[in-house]
């Protein structure tokens, strides 16, 4: 009752604040994740279940296929690193686009923020990405169809930077899509599209180099082919620029705020 | 206290853009109860939802020194695939409130027994509106926001509805929107008609209502 909303007028605006956003984020993941996965089956377990199918469905036609161009890296781990990449920027813009429309009413709990029901979407996307390449990596390495990779340190670093462009992107294009439905009918193919040219599928080593530079402007191909680097390491030949992608991820978050920003004075719950 | 300075609200409508709340000022001590008559479409949901901080005004600012609820007995936040007590659960860990020390209070005051526990889509609107209301009063408030009292039950339900928060909780604020003057005569000791988006006190709930019907 009173009493325990009693303590907190004590503290700090700044530290109140800061728990009270941790609390409602918690409490709206929670919310998610029952209402995504509910309780029947195998429940949130779906979160990492579902990209991993997607990564083991790629993994298998990437190997019969022979995907990757007569190059001599191993086509299982070539596989895991690239479609878990993908699966990490691409699901964050989808989950957000669209994600302010169905939590309005929420707006009535004041507490309750349009960044924190981003954010818990991007949390949890981010979080069954990860599970996924984790758990598949340690299940491909303990039976030996992957060796352990060289520097763990560089691939997390390479995941890091693909986790924060997925993230600036989603919050970016989730904003915009407050604004115009032309975001989501741009999305899907813009995606679909964006998928064999984000590095996920190639090393830039294997193109001309008229062609490097332009896959390179892509932000995405930077991230995958440090994660690559730390994988392979000497094995195959990087080309990234990590401050170039990063300087992109900066661009997209300050555009994202302050579009949020421009929303969340603007929201219009019924 | 809740202090309205100069508040504008203006939507954008095909029609160009139209002026809900023109520059509106009221302040809100501890403990008053605030009776607001207007008629349908006078703008009481915006004042409320502004006052709720579920939205934003054009100009102007909304200060809270004391804690706010949400419309009372708002069920629109409910998730239908979620049960009774998943929703419950939500709103408590927002407020940050122990969830534990209100399952039974409102398991007790909802009357949804067992039912607490089933999806909220599968409830009837009588159900729905009594979780709402119970939850309503599962977290405390300094101030009670209310937009319109809505019938909520049957007879006994209701009484019980308004022992709850007009005995047992008499001496929290208040602010009731309605256009009906009888209501706010029951509940209220200040007397406030909204029209034309400027708010309008009187000292008594005749001469205000008298203004009310002449508009």
């Amino acid at each position: 009752m009173t009493d325990q909303m009693q303590p907190m007028l004590h503290e700090t605006s700044l530290l109140r604040s800061f728990r009270i956003q941790m609390r409602v984020i918690g409490a709206l993941l929670m919310r998610e994740v029952l209402t995504r996965y509910g309780r029947h089956n195998i429940g949130f377990l779906w979160l990492f279940i579902e990209p991993m199918l997607f990564t083991l469905g790629v993994t298998a036609l990437w190997t019969f296929s022979n995907a990757h161009h007569g190059s001599n890296i191993p086509i299982v781990a070539f596989a895991v690193t690239g479609y878990s990449s993908v699966l990490l920027w691409r699901n964050m813009p989808g989950r957000a686009i669209g994600a302010v429309e169905p939590n309005l009413s929420l707006m009535y709990h004041r507490n309750v923020k349009i960044i924190d029901v981003f954010a818990a979407r991007l949390l949890l996307e981010a979080a069954g990405a990860t599970t996924s390449f984790f758990v598949l990596s340690i299940v491909w390495i303990s039976i030996g169809w992957m060796q352990p990779p060289q520097d763990i340190l560089k691939v997390l670093f390479g995941w890091f930077m693909l986790a924060w462009f997925g993230a600036s992107l989603a919050l970016l294009l989730g904003c915009l899509s407050e604004r115009s439905e032309v975001v989501d009918k741009i999305w899907h193919p813009a995606a679909y599209l964006l998928f064999p040219l984000s590095g996920a599928a190639f090393m830039v080593d294997f193109l001309p180099s008229a062609a490097q530079k332009v896959i390179l402007i892509l932000p995405m191909v930077h991230g995958v082919e440090l994660l690559r680097e730390g994988y392979f390491g000497s094995f195959v030949h990087a080309h990234y620029d990590i401050p170039y992608m990063a300087a992109v991820c900066f661009g997209l978050t300050v555009l994202a705020l302050a579009q949020e920003r421009f929303i969340s004075q603007r929201v219009t719950p019924e | 206290m809740i202090c309205i300075s100069n508040v504008v609200k203006k939507y954008h409508t095909r029609h160009g853009e139209v002026t809900v709340l023109d520059n509106i000022n009221l302040t809100i001590c501890k403990g008053e109860k605030v009776g607001i008559l207007g008629l349908n479409g006078s703008g009481k949901s915006t004042l409320i939802r502004l006052i709720s901080g579920a939205e934003q005004p054009n100009f102007g600012s909304i200060t809270r020194k004391m804690s706010v609820s949400w419309p009372l007995a708002f069920g629109g936040a409910f998730q239908g695939s979620l049960t009774g007590f998943d929703n419950l659960r939500f709103i408590c860990r927002i407020y940050g409130v122990v969830v534990e020390s209100r399952i039974d209070y409102v398991q007790d005051f909802s009357e949804l027994g067992k039912f607490l526990y089933e999806p909220v889509k599968t409830y009837s609107s009588g159900m729905r509106a009594r979780l709402a209301f119970a939850i309503s009063m599962a977290v405390e408030f300094d101030c009670f926001l209310i937009d319109e009292i809505i019938a909520v039950g049957d007879n006994r339900f209701q009484e019980k509805c308004q022992q709850e928060l007009f005995e047992k909780r008499k001496n929290r604020a208040m602010i009731m929107v309605s256009h009906d003057p009888h209501n706010i005569k029951k509940h209220c000791s200040r007397f406030i008609v909204l029209h034309q988006g400027i708010l309008q006190e009187f000292t008594d709930i005749v001469t205000a209502f008298e203004y009310y019907q002449k508009n």
